[in-house]
């Protein structure tokens, strides 16, 4: 019986991870779609991410004399890095077998090792706009994860723990109470995601080949399905992160993982999804692009938001 | 955890929203919009007396909080508009130290001011004696923002917002001051609110500019 159960849960486990490969591209096309909406435009369609995978996976690879097998690996260990991540984050249910293996500090790690691994590919070819995609990738990142981190220690304060799925739990089945510091946090969250994903505040992700760009800048080089894979695993970086938001700030309609549980929990997380895309691209419709060295200040901003809601909560206990 | 009364929860939102409104005043350099936050922060404060009053039952706590929204959310705020538009002193431009920087200083005095407060908060019995950390650490920031600012009217603000930071670190420590000494302070800011638009005309005449470092010199050259 137990192997059974076993089974089960690590097919439930499957299923999730799956659901996270196969609908990354789609939220990226539903907030690329709404954002065309917003902007009277027709805009390319729910698939068009599909499609361009499709295409860069049949094309043939393009690789730089210069390049070393740091190059080449870089994408596998990236797509590697936020499928582990997919798996780890409870976006299904909070007993999925996997959810178990890492709690949110090592989630951070995890972002860290896919980061510190596009930033050195960038900079491996020896391009200019690559070690300057990379150089401004780092000072996002480094202002960036601090934020992130003490958004994780507001919460887990008041969940009494650093595991995401018995974080969700906690805020799931709290009473109605009202929680300023979960608020600051969520405010921070969402500014962090900003930055991380490229979004619009800090960097553009629709143009190419601008002096401002920073995630674009980083991936030129890249070609064909090396391409396809960096771009699929930023497509899963704004899923997971996404996830991560959602399972945090509104747990509600998370199963436990089970069979039964699985469906209600798989259509709570799609309605959670479209309105979260929606917001994003109503969040990058109304704001402009930013000068880059305005990024510090927008990220100490999400920083000290996380740490006032650290400190309201040890002060009111709320 | 136990579960908070609903009225300390709003005291406590009240807090929080305050604390933001305090730092969001720091790092802002449009005066206007400074205005604006300072008019959001006196009807919060207002927000929370009427809370401190029902919960209390203190029926003249509802007179200071009509005197706070007539005074801190609506007339103040008409005069400094007033003012900063004949002035025509919209920008702020130079801060003394920049934005992170101050936002880090301003972080370090909360945590100071949290600390101030723990040993204080103990010895109160009033249902929002946890927000008194808060009071006094709104009161550091405006306290920051005075020194950080180099333009008369944002001083004044920041002078107001103090005053707002105490107000709230009485009614949060004792149910708020005698009447008789609220209705002084709040004529006293006031007054002094007229009296340094005065100043602030006769500043830009003498000195062409509001900066406050022209007042440094001790001599006329």
């Amino acid at each position: 019986m137990n192997h059974v159960v076993n089974a089960g849960a690590w097919l439930a486990q499957l299923v999730a991870v799956t659901t996270a490969i196969a609908a990354a591209p789609l939220l990226m096309g539903w907030v690329n779609q709404c954002r065309a909406w917003l902007q009277n435009r027709s805009g390319a369609g729910l698939l068009q991410p599909y499609r361009m995978l499709r295409k860069l996976l049949y094309k043939d690879a393009a690789i730089a004399s210069a390049a070393s097998p740091l190059f080449r690996v870089t994408p596998y260990i990236l797509f590697g890095a936020m499928v582990c991540a997919a798996a780890v984050i409870p976006s299904l249910g909070t007993t999925l077998p996997f959810t178990a293996a890492a709690d949110t500090i090592a989630l951070v790690g995890l972002f860290a090792l896919a980061r510190v691994f596009i930033a050195l590919a960038a900079m491996d070819i020896g391009t200019a706009f690559g070690s300057l995609g990379a150089r401004r990738e780092m000072l996002v990142g480094f202002l960036a994860e601090p934020a992130l981190l003490m958004v994780f220690f507001t919460v887990s304060l008041i969940a009494h723990s650093t595991a995401l799925p018995t974080m969700a739990q906690a805020l799931a089945h709290r009473g109605a109470a009202i929680y300023p510091s979960l608020a600051f946090a969520a405010v921070a969250f969402l500014m962090v995601l900003l930055a991380e994903n490229a979004r619009i505040p800090i960097d553009n992700p629709a143009t190419h080949l601008e002096l401002t760009m920073i995630h674009e800048a980083m991936v030129l080089e890249y070609s064909a399905r090396h391409l396809a894979l960096i771009e699929w695993s930023a497509a899963l970086k704004l899923f997971n992160y996404c996830c991560i938001g959602l399972a945090l700030f509104l747990p509600w309609g998370l199963g436990a993982g089970d069979w039964r549980s699985l469906v209600p929990a798989l259509g709570f997380l799609t309605a959670k999804l479209a309105v979260a895309g929606a917001a994003l691209a109503l969040i990058e419709t109304f704001s402009a692009k930013m000068r880059i060295f305005r990024a510090p200040e927008f990220l100490a901003t999400a920083f000290l938001l996380a740490v006032l809601g650290l400190l309201v909560h040890l002060l009111l206990g709320s | 955890m136990a579960n908070l009364p609903l009225s300390s929860q709003i005291i406590n939102l009240c807090a929080a929203v305050l604390l933001l409104v305090s730092f969001a005043m720091l790092s802002q350099r449009r005066v206007l919009s400074l205005v604006q936050l300072f008019a959001l922060q006196g009807a919060v404060l207002c927000l929370s007396t009427i809370t401190v009053a029902w919960t209390a039952g203190r029926s003249e706590l509802y007179v200071s909080a009509a005197v706070t929204l007539a005074l801190k959310v609506l007339l103040l705020p008409y005069i400094l508009h007033r003012l900063i538009r004949a002035l025509n002193a919209r920008w702020e431009t130079e801060l003394l130290l920049n934005v992170p920087a101050t936002m880090l200083v301003g972080l370090l005095l909360v945590i100071f001011s949290f600390g101030l407060a723990q040993p204080i908060s103990q010895l109160a019995a009033t249902v929002t004696r946890s927000t008194l950390g808060i009071a006094i650490a709104v009161v550091m920031l405006s306290f920051l923002m005075m020194i950080t600012r180099r333009k008369a009217v944002t001083q004044v603000i920041g002078f107001l917002a103090m005053e707002n930071g105490l107000f709230f670190a009485a009614t949060s420590a004792t149910y708020g001051m005698p009447m008789v000494v609220e209705l002084g302070v709040a004529l006293d800011v006031l007054v002094a609110m007229l009296i340094l638009g005065v100043f602030f005309f006769q500043i830009r005449e003498q000195f062409d500019s509001l900066d406050l470092r022209n007042l440094e010199a001790l001599k006329e050259e």
